[in-house]
């Protein structure tokens, strides 16, 4: 979590800003830091590993010329940090480079790939909210008995499986042999380029078209990869959500509320809940951005064309600007639902003020 | 509780219902969908494409001058966009005459001047596939002249007389698809001959035309209707990136793809009694091999390259874990090649191992074995780590992706490097031309390309051989030169060729006429019906 | 004494000495974590996955590495492998056997170095303030916005495939969360009047530290690091499944998994008997993880 401590130190000369810019300005300049070093940071992994880039383009047959020529070609004949500050310019002037493997710009791929990790860690994160929040509620108030053991367990469980095996079987399950949803890919074949790729998420660009039947399809490949994500996220929000209840519900307003007669559903809910909501936000948007993070491996077992496994693949072959391109991205995404969690933390939490 | 059982019998009779036979999804007539891995696709363009599935494409939207027929590949070349051609009495200079009537998917017509522009181009522009062409002795300063257009007809001149065959089954290669002109030119960006555009456009004259790649996702690939064998029964064919051979399976068992190209030897067994699918078995030109680096002071004796020859379970591997998808093969040519050797002298016999390391004075050896990460040659690499061991060798592996043990590779930084060789055009030559040709064997060379060189072996002799067999008109005189090669190589040389690959493609039993290409060639698809 | 003495003395509400008054904190701490039986099953899981591991050679029925492409894929069952064999005839259960060693490496190195650097890291920060808190803060945050396996990703690729190599890349990535809760807390314990009364007597920043501020620390950092542990041997298996973790032929979880998967639909034990290994041994981590928090975490962990 990005939080910038601005500290107005009392007795100094009043500020040539408003407070506000002067937040602003420290939390702009935080993100450039902060994405300076991760590029810097990338840029030097990608220069110690041994993975040869220029064998990556000109594959097992090329003959030294050929080799010679591409290296040359790459600029990897100069000095790192020369490297780096090409590199950094075309980045400034929004151009992240071409990627090695798919022979067109990065910020092409990554405006195809990154929608349909969007789509899945959206519909991962729904899931894991909508059954977490109340499972950790429901777990927190019958604390100790086998209601919370039993929903502790399940959700333990969910976060301690290795979810390629769970992914797998699900498969085997219910498309292979229950056929309840969709096989491996975003869409079934008949269904691919129907609708007009907007927004690059399917089930949007097909509300958008108004095609219910492209909707539907879409929805039933997407559900089973999006529920095991969101089995696995469920676990952290339903066990923090029972922390920070548990934590309302010894304090001594709730008591006061009971003694005050009011219902046990009001007490939980209209008192206790509602004091948590906005600690809950902070932990959502950590788990969103953990999922837009995109899983390789359920990628992997669902042949689904997002951004997690778009990066790996580009790092296991050195294609650097990939790697750059995607990392920019995810970090900056995931820097953003930080400032945006930290805000409404702000706007929303008396306490904070 | 009683909702948990109603749950348990709801799930129960699910369960019931569903495995029930039941209607399987089926996709359309016309359309052929073929899932397998295309994640080896970094370019569409035929000068500059080099790895298995961008052959695919490209077979099936660039024709050639010559060119196989997938009905009958046993024929070898035929006439495509040459009619004809005639050989000059010193055999240096081949020129083929040009069939009319022919057109690109923009509807320009092909000429002799489209030939030109193509081959020149890929001398040209020097990318990994142009070898192939330019071992001819075309370069950028000569090509104006070697490659040459004329009217209706095109000549190449080589620098030496080369067997006819082998300069045609050159160009059959990737390499040699046409390129419409008009519209690479059209296209052209910092004088690159489209090259830019053309990775990811396509501008042939072949059965289908390229209406979509997504890397890592899918090619969809449009029926050229004015193609000059008639148009393909398959309108369309979409060929889905799926990496799992599981989810392949399942996909096909479902009625979802029609073809599934990279089932493991588990799944086929598994899917082959699945009514509705059959298996297609085509032996291809993947050869796997182990091979000792020259330069290590103890691998380079004659006894233990002997021995290591020795340690491999060839038929335990083939019955076991490679079942079915490869099959025994000890010779650098693959089966179905001009002169390929079929001897296989060669079986697991750890007392003779032994006999032989301890004859060399071998005690207590200790190597690095290079492998990929790919689970076929894990398995091999652990097989022969497991008889290494029986004969007190101790074998570390290495395994990383392609990239990182390759570099390592044409470093000459391994003790042994397990891999895969795949010929590059169908002609004996693209394998002797690497496994037993190094003319210059030393450092300073850096001749990485070749796998004698990488391993630091000189040939004893070879190279030359492999030299005058490549020049030998004669078919039979030529078959003979290779087998004779072949024989020393498997005696002496430090490469241990272990099996050739059997592909089995899954299919739905409507499918007919699918080709994979066998050793010789990519797959097609405008002969496909179902 | 006798042990009806030694309870007395170990739950006396007036304790005698500093000496027992910890004892008898442990002790009841160590009730508290027994008494739940959530929190027991995981520890017994985690006992008797030690005992297998440092047992291995006397439990395990066969060489785990002995090959027989006679009998590979094997059902449960079969013969005397009673797990069944793998793709190259070994038996799996020593192998699984031999495979909790690597686990319990995994899991003993990634403590020895993620939560030291995340202490060392956040305490430092947290303590000195100033521009070493925005230095080391901002490589923190650089460090947390990386999308977590290509961090650990590259760093296999740049070190080189191995079990080691793939633990040190993953407490590269776990340390962040632990150096951020170092510094909350050190932020808290620094402005507290016994720090400055100590800093009165005249320590230094290094005694105040290591002496007062890491011992404070230290039962939040427990906590966490027992919960994230599930997550570490999973993403360890991860790196397996994806060819960087250990190497062949060692019979690490994630790669046993790695290579069953392959067979998942016709021999689906091959696959699931070491998944089911990652599973229970995560398991435990959260369950005893949890049950460690309701005792040594004050703040979420109740009174009741």
């Amino acid at each position: 979590m990005v939080s910038v401590t601005s500290q107005t130190e009392e007795g100094r000369k009043p500020a040539p800003f408003p407070p506000w810019l002067r937040s602003t300005l420290a939390t702009l300049g935080s993100i450039t830091a902060t994405l300076l070093g991760l590029l810097l940071v990338t840029f030097v992994i990608g220069r110690v590993m041994p993975i040869d880039p220029v064998l990556a383009i000109v594959g097992e047959r090329a003959s030294q010329e050929t080799y010679d020529a591409v290296y040359h070609q790459l600029g990897l004949d100069k000095p790192l940090m020369v490297q780096f500050f090409y590199y950094l310019w075309d980045v400034v002037h929004g151009d992240f480079g071409n990627s090695l493997l798919t022979a067109r710009p990065v910020s092409q791929d990554i405006a195809r790939v990154f929608p349909a990790t969007m789509e899945l860690a959206t519909l991962g994160v729904v899931i894991g909210m909508l059954l977490g929040i109340p499972m950790g509620v429901l777990s927190a108030v019958h604390r100790g008995t086998w209601v919370d053991q039993t929903i502790r367990v399940l959700t333990l469980v969910g976060y301690s499986m290795p979810i390629f095996w769970l992914g797998m079987m699900g498969l085997l399950l219910f498309y292979g042999i229950l056929g309840w949803v969709g096989g491996p890919g975003r869409l079934d074949i008949f269904f691919e380029g129907l609708v007009p790729s907007v927004t690059g998420m399917v089930l949007v660009d097909a509300l958008l078209a108004g095609d219910m039947d492209v909707f539907w399809n879409g929805f039933f490949h997407l559900i089973l990869p999006a529920s095991l994500l969101g089995y696995y996220s469920l676990a952290y929000i339903s066990r923090m959500t029972r922390s920070f209840m548990l934590e309302q519900l010894s304090a001594e307003y709730i008591t006061t509320a009971r003694v005050k007669g009011l219902s046990e559903r009001q007490v939980i809910w209209g008192h206790a809940f509602k004091n948590i909501r906005v600690q809950l936000v902070t932990v959502i948007a950590l788990s969103y951005a953990n999922l837009l993070e995109g899983s390789v491996l359920t990628e992997i077992i669902f042949s689904w064309p997002g951004i997690g496994s778009y990066i790996t693949t580009a790092l296991l072959s050195a294609d650097m600007n990939a790697v750059l391109g995607g990392t920019v991205v995810v970090g900056l995404i995931f820097i953003c639902l930080n400032i945006l969690s930290d805000l409404l933390y702000k706007i929303f939490d008396p306490r904070a003020k | 509780m009683t909702i948990f059982k109603s749950l348990l019998a709801g799930a129960a009779i699910g369960l019931a219902i569903s495995t029930s036979p039941m209607a399987i999804a089926a996709t359309p007539d016309n359309v052929l969908v073929v899932a397998m891995r295309i994640d080896d696709i970094t370019t569409l363009d035929p000068a500059e494409s080099f790895e298995f599935a961008g052959g695919d494409v490209s077979r099936n939207v660039y024709m050639k001058l010559v060119n196989f027929d997938p009905t009958d590949l046993d024929a070898g070349y035929k006439p495509e966009i040459a009619e004809s051609w005639t050989v000059s009495d010193d055999g240096t200079t081949i020129t083929f005459k040009i069939k009319e009537g022919l057109s690109f998917h923009s509807g320009n017509p092909v000429t002799a001047e489209d030939v030109e522009f193509s081959l020149q181009r890929a001398v040209l522009l020097n990318k990994t596939p142009s070898f192939i062409l330019t071992q001819f002795g075309f370069d950028a300063d000569n090509v104006a002249e070697t490659i040459k257009a004329e009217g209706d007809t095109v000549t190449l001149t080589t620098d030496q007389p080369y067997a006819t065959s082998f300069v045609l089954n050159c160009l059959t290669a990737t390499i040699g698809g046409i390129v419409d002109k008009k519209t690479a030119l059209t296209h052209e960006v910092d004088g690159d001959m489209g090259n830019e555009w053309l990775k990811t456009n396509s501008a042939g004259s072949g059965a289908y035309s390229v209406q979509a790649w997504n890397p890592s996702d899918s090619v969809v690939m449009t029926a050229n209707p004015d193609y000059y064998r008639g148009t393909p029964a398959m309108t369309r064919v979409i060929i889905k990136h799926v990496q799992e051979s599981a989810s392949q399976r399942l996909q096909l068992e479902r009625g979802d793809i029609d073809v599934a190209r990279n089932l493991n030897p588990e799944d086929v067994a598994g899917i082959s009694s699945v009514e509705g699918v059959k298996i297609v078995d085509e032996l291809k030109g993947r050869l796997m091999y182990l091979s000792l680096n020259q330069q290590h002071p103890v691998l380079s004796k004659p006894k233990v390259r002997e021995a290591f020859k020795y340690l491999i379970d060839y038929e335990g591997m083939t019955q076991s874990f490679l079942k079915g998808q490869y099959t025994v093969h000890q010779n650098f040519l693959p089966q179905t090649y001009l002169g390929a050797s079929s001897e296989n002298p060669f079986a697991l016999n750890l007392e003779k191992a032994k006999a032989l390391l301890e004859e060399a004075g071998v005690d207590g050896l200790e190597l690095t074995v290079g492998v990929r990460e790919a689970q076929e040659r894990l398995e091999i690499a652990q097989s022969f780590q497991n008889n290494a061991a029986a004969a007190g060798i101790k074998i570390n592996l290495t395994v990383g992706t392609g990239k990182q043990i390759l570099g390592q590779y044409r470093a000459r930084e391994l003790d042994v490097y397990l891999g895969a060789w795949g010929p590059d055009y169908p002609d004996p030559h693209t394998n002797a031309g690497t496994f037993a040709f190094n003319p210059d064997n030393s450092k300073e060379a850096n001749a990485t390309g070749l796998l004698a060189w990488r391993n630091g072996w000189d040939t004893a002799g070879l190279t030359e051989k492999t030299a005058a067999a490549v020049i030998e008109n004669d078919r039979a005189v030529r078959a003979k030169l290779y087998d004779d090669i072949q024989a020393e190589f498997r005696e002496s040389s430090p490469f241990i060729v272990m099996a050739q690959q059997i592909e089995q493609n899954a299919m739905n039993e409507k499918v007919t006429n699918f080709s994979g290409g066998q050793a010789i060639t990519s797959a097609s698809y405008w002969q496909v019906t179902k | 004494m006798s042990e009806q003495t030694l309870k007395q003395w170990l739950l006396s509400d007036a304790p005698a000495s500093r000496m027992q008054a910890r004892v008898a904190g442990l002790y009841q701490g160590w009730l508290r974590l027994t008494s739940n039986w959530m929190t027991l099953t995981g520890l017994l899981i985690l006992t008797a996955l030690v005992l297998i591991a440092a047992c291995a050679p006397l439990l395990a029925p066969h060489d785990p590495f002995d090959q027989d492409l006679l009998n590979r894929l094997k059902p449960i069952g079969f013969d005397d492998h009673y797990l069944g064999t793998d793709s190259l005839g070994r038996d799996i259960l020593s192998r699984l056997i031999y495979g909790s060693r690597i686990t319990l490496y995994i899991v003993a190195l990634v403590t020895l170095i993620a939560p030291v650097v995340g202490l060392l890291v956040g305490t430092v920060a947290g303590y000195l303030g100033g521009w070493a808190d925005q230095i080391l803060m901002r490589t923190t945050d650089v460090f947390l916005a990386f999308p977590r396996l290509v961090l650990a990703l590259a760093f296999v690729a740049a070190l080189g495939p191995g079990i080691e190599n793939a633990v040190l890349a993953i407490s590269l990535t776990a340390w962040p969360p632990y150096a951020r809760m170092a510094r909350a807390e050190t932020l808290t314990i620094r402005s507290s009047e016994f720090i400055a009364a100590i800093r009165l007597q005249g320590a230094g920043p290094l005694r105040i530290i290591t002496r007062h501020i890491w011992p404070l620390c230290i039962s939040s950092l427990i906590v966490r690091v027992t919960l994230d542990m599930a997550g570490i041997i999973l993403a360890a298996a991860g790196l397996g499944f994806l060819g960087l973790g250990a190497q062949p032929p060692s019979p690490e979880w994630g790669a046993m998994i790695s290579e069953g998967r392959r067979f998942i639909l016709d021999h689906w034990w091959v696959a699931t008997i070491p998944g089911l290994a990652i599973f229970t041994v995560s398991l435990a981590f959260n369950l005893l993880g949890d049950g460690l928090r309701d005792v040594l975490d004050p703040k979420d962990g109740g009174h009741g």
